[in-house]
């Protein structure tokens, strides 16, 4: 069943949006298995999207508790449809050459570090507990990617100007990492979550600093897109979840 | 019916083995985090080492096995999250075993402790067969979600290093 965007509780609001974020991000990773330059970068992608899918599936169970209409982590992953989705509309940007995939990582794991470590503070336990684990994750994936950005920037004519491309091509994503709206006015004020605003400045520390490092160019002053978060997805989506749900639909209840 | 202590179920589920290195059990990889015995059965509560650590579900169900297999019918294994499993809950003992199966275990804590860890630059682990300090990292992932791959330069092996988290 449809939802409108915000009417539900906002955690579960809340918990859908980082949950999907997880999930569909660990989707498309998951996507290089057998596919990757090296067998060494195979494995990493794979257990990345290991993680991210572990991340998504806990919060996911507690989305379901907090809703409490008898979905489960399952139901929620597989049953929903596109526009009942809360995720960023770059991680479900398709993952592209290596160069794409390492730079939407970088922009995505310079804002999970920063998120994680604020959340692990909230005063709801399991959502800290689920969130102290992803904040550990989340350093070895930051310093993965941003070890990638490095190399290609600061690399070969042919992974700079890959490298560069897929900065100035996924730019316009970054900015929907910090939106808020009442969901998050309302957790702060329930004192479930702290007041996460202080992720923006953290993470332009981490990425601006990076890409100089790396001798790439800052975009500057370029159009966000925005909506995903309220169930706007980009073109991408539907193949994805088509992908990614087919078999629990077409088996709906089945168990091992 | 069999009745028992919790200090008996603690005692009952070190014979549970890690699925993925069997020569651990639960309860000294830290994974096993409360017993509770109450009117209708047993609660264990089990943490993820990694958040997609897909032994999990194993764990749960060899707990239950286990324990059914020992008299005890009604055994619910839940998973909490709080506090979050760190490496450093794996004992002294388990170490020596990690190592001796050929594992290099990992480092206690320090290790995530800096204000920018990200940062931070290759980890470093001796040699679980020939103990030489002489290693390098290949790979910060290996076979599992817990592992890293090294190489060492003296007896010319690569080995795998439980990564401290």
């Amino acid at each position: 069943m449809t939802q409108p965007p915000d009417t539900q509780t906002p955690f579960f609001e809340f918990l859908l949006r980082h949950a999907d974020d997880l999930l569909i991000l660990g989707q498309r990773l998951s996507e290089w298995c057998g596919h990757a330059p090296i067998l060494e970068e195979d494995i990493a992608l794979s257990n990345i999207a290991l993680d991210f899918v572990g991340q998504a599936e806990s919060l996911l169970a507690l989305a379901g508790e907090i809703e409490n209409a008898g979905r489960s982590e399952d139901d929620l992953a597989y049953f929903r449809d596109e526009v009942e989705f809360r995720n960023l509309e770059l991680v479900e940007q398709p993952n592209g050459d290596f160069a794409t995939t390492m730079v939407r990582q970088f922009f995505f794991d310079a804002y999970a570090y920063p998120f994680y470590k604020l959340m692990a503070q909230s005063q709801h336990v399991t959502l800290s507990g689920i969130a102290a684990k992803a904040l550990k994750e989340a350093t070895y994936h930051l310093r993965h990617s941003r070890n990638w950005v490095l190399r290609m920037g600061d690399g070969t004519a042919e992974s700079k100007h890959r490298a560069q491309t897929a900065v100035d091509q996924l730019w316009t994503f970054t900015g929907e990492l910090f939106f808020q709206n009442h969901v998050d006015q309302a957790l702060v004020e329930a004192n479930l979550i702290p007041d996460w605003s202080s992720v923006r400045e953290e993470w332009t520390e981490i990425v601006t600093s990076t890409l100089e490092e790396a001798t790439l160019r800052t975009p500057e002053n370029t159009f966000m897109a925005q909506g995903a978060r309220l169930g706007r997805h980009s073109e991408h989506l539907g193949h994805l979840l088509a992908e990614m749900q087919i078999l629990a639909r077409s088996h709906p209840g089945a168990t091992w | 019916m069999v009745s028992a202590t919790a200090e008996s179920i603690w005692a009952l589920l070190q014979q549970v083995e890690d699925p993925e290195i069997p020569v651990l059990n639960v309860v000294e990889m830290g994974i096993v985090r409360d017993v509770s015995m109450e009117a209708d059965g047993i609660t264990v509560a089990i943490t993820p080492t990694y958040s997609g650590c897909p032994a999990m579900d194993a764990i749960a169900d060899n707990i239950v096995s286990h324990l059914h297999a020992q008299g005890f019918s009604q055994v619910r294994v839940k998973t909490v999250y709080a506090p979050p499993w760190t490496s450093d809950w794996i004992t002294e003992e388990a170490r020596e075993k990690l190592r001796d199966y050929g594992i290099a275990p990992p480092a206690k804590k320090a290790c995530g402790a800096s204000a920018k860890p990200w940062l931070e630059g290759p980890s470093h682990a001796g040699c679980p067969f020939c103990r030489s300090g002489n290693t390098e990292l290949r790979s910060e992932f290996g076979s599992t979600a817990c592992k890293a791959l090294h190489f060492c330069n003296t007896c010319h092996q690569p080995f795998e290093h439980f990564k401290c988290i």
